[in-house]
């Protein structure tokens, strides 16, 4: 069985919990993370707005800085899963990259954290990026909360 | 000339700005400017002597750039940019709405006194590494940096090359500037962290827990980075610098040269930074190329182009005047640039309205960029040598923030600026 774990910046701990609580023994776990591309954009888009100034290899280095954090975070995911696991890196747009992950691997079963509005059960518990994964994930998902679980009685009454 | 005139005039100024920001082979923008300048003259769309007088205007202002360009290099080399980053992380505790109001201080302060290239250049990095050590989402504090950039840099003469080019224009003394700014600067910051807040609730609203905090640190941990007092002191005395000098009527740039003096000399005795890297921070070729697109500029003014602008201009100073110079000159820096459109625009709002109205310019060519950064023309360019690079950036959601952020600013600073002129007097 191989099951892909999505971890991101500040829920990827849930993930960790899932694959401790649910995922057997003998299964091969992949974590991956994915740079976002319109971060180092706006970035560079920012030093192109200096023309000249802004001296010509510092634009590339809020990317290498994106791949190097995204690497530090793998690790720390990795120390704290304490079971084998293959780390994997990606960027581009972070949700079809997910889904092109699970097709590469060829996941039988994909962990992903909620990553919206964590106050309430919902509406809009998943941002655009999990909300897309989650429509077209080629497996089978499991998606946590991160910490806490809200109430019921978080869900907005229905509209008369 | 005739009708070719004013049809070359702006199609040199459109291929100075298209090299500038593609830069084949990474040859300095100048290289296409100074010719480009000497063309104009040679062609009489600008006298010899109208150039002269151009380029004796601007040497003052691009003698401070370099100096404030050096000086930002230092304050990196003595450790100041990452000991900001700690600064900001230990402000925040591990939350990220705190760690955004750390953020918006110590940029709108970088870029009041540093001007806003330390802020992209030096800052944003630092911001991002910030972020991500914290376990936060890096995006919110990367479009804060960007956008400060740019809006933050109303207060002080210092703060943009664009203030520096309409402040010698406008009359102003350096601190009656500041006093005349400092209010549309704080209605600017607090209608971009209003805006940023909304705009980002969901990524800000994601904190790391404690475990993974704990997990996170023992990959790379926010430290603390030693600065020495001297080097904070001398910053600060730099700064105070402007100040006394432009109340004793000496050009800032005079200040900004001492201290980067005295900061270099000790940077390169404790070899932190060498004379190499130094001279590259304080880029002599764009200074160059600032001369030549002033004249450029001039040419273009002069070939009838100038009219036409100007005839958008109102000539009062109620609200909706101010506001009405504000967005021209916010337009003109999204079709061009705002380093020509400040040239274009400063003479002609001067004529127009006046002081108060070349203030108000100020505040579109500085807002105004949030929306396409370079220009849409160079942004397309930009586009390109980023695709070129194997990364491409979404502009819808640059653009849905950008369509909130810079029409409010825009009316939040010129609203503020009104009540400032109310109050001080132009």
């Amino acid at each position: 069985m191989d099951v892909l774990v999505w971890v991101t910046e500040a829920t990827w701990p849930a993930c960790v919990e899932a694959v401790h609580a649910h995922v057997p023994a003998d299964a091969r776990v992949t974590v991956l993370y994915v740079a976002d591309d319109d971060v180092a954009g706006v970035a560079s888009g920012a030093f192109a707005g200096l023309l000249g100034r802004s001296g010509q290899d510092r634009a590339r280095r809020v990317t290498e800085l994106a791949a190097t954090s995204g690497q530090e975070l793998l690790e720390a995911v990795a120390a704290d899963l304490d079971r084998p696991a293959t780390t994997v890196q990606r960027h581009g747009r972070v949700e079809r990259e997910v889904v092109q992950a699970v097709a590469d691997l060829g996941a039988d079963l994909l962990i992903l954290a909620r990553d919206g509005d964590l106050r309430r059960l919902g509406p809009h518990s998943l941002g655009p990026a999990a909300r897309f994964v989650v429509d077209h994930a080629p497996c089978a998902t499991l998606l946590v909360w991160p910490g806490s679980t809200p109430e019921v009685g978080s869900i907005p009454p229905p509209p008369r | 000339m005739g009708a070719a005139g004013p049809v070359l005039a702006v199609a040199l100024l459109i291929g100075v700005l298209g090299f500038a920001v593609v830069r084949p082979r990474g040859l300095p923008e100048a290289v296409a400017a100074v010719p480009a300048a000497a063309v104009v003259v040679v062609l009489g769309l600008v006298s010899p002597h109208a150039a002269w007088a151009e380029t004796r205007t601007l040497l003052p202002v691009v003698a401070f750039l370099v100096a404030v360009l050096a000086l930002s290099h230092l304050c990196d080399a003595e450790g100041l940019f990452a000991a900001a980053g700690d600064l900001m992380a230990r402000l925040s505790r591990g939350r990220p709405q705190r760690l955004l109001g750390a953020v918006f201080a110590v940029a709108s302060v970088v870029t009041a006194v540093l001007s806003l290239d330390a802020t992209v250049v030096l800052l944003t990095p630092v911001v991002f590494a910030t972020a991500a050590r914290s376990g936060m989402r890096p995006k919110p504090f990367v479009y804060a940096c960007t956008h400060l950039a740019n809006s933050a840099s109303l207060l002080l003469p210092v703060s943009n090359l664009t203030n520096l080019l309409a402040f010698t224009a406008s009359g102003l003394s350096f601190s009656r500037f500041g006093a005349l700014m400092a209010l549309p600067w704080v209605a600017v910051v607090a209608v971009e962290y209003v805006v940023l807040r909304l705009f980002f609730r969901t990524d800000l609203g994601v904190a790391l827990p404690s475990r993974g905090r704990a997990a996170r640190a023992r990959q790379g941990a926010p430290g603390t980075t030693p600065v020495s007092r001297l080097s904070v002191a001398l910053v600060g005395a730099t700064l105070v610098g402007f100040v006394v000098a432009s109340v004793l009527g000496v050009p800032p740039a005079w200040a900004a040269a001492a201290g980067a003096t005295v900061l270099a000399g000790r940077a390169l005795a404790q070899r932190r930074t060498t004379a190499r890297a130094l001279l590259a921070a304080a880029n002599v070729p764009f200074a160059v190329f600032v001369l030549g697109l002033g004249v450029i500029v001039v040419a273009v003014v002069r070939s009838g182009l100038g009219g036409v602008v100007g005839g958008f201009l109102p000539t009062g100073s109620s609200f909706l005047d101010l506001l009405a110079v504000a967005g021209v000159a916010a337009v003109a820096a999204n079709l061009l640039n705002n380093l020509p459109a400040v040239l274009l625009l400063t003479p002609l709002a001067l004529a127009a309205g006046g002081t108060p109205a070349v203030l108000a310019a100020l505040i579109g060519v500085n807002v105004g960029p949030n929306l396409t950064y370079v220009g849409s023309l160079a942004t397309l360019l930009w586009r390109r040598v980023l695709r070129d690079h194997g990364a491409d950036a979404e502009l819808a959601e640059f653009s849905a923030l950008a369509a909130w952020s810079v029409p409010t600013a825009l009316v939040g600073g010129v609203g503020a600026l009104w009540v400032s002129l109310a109050m001080i007097g132009a």
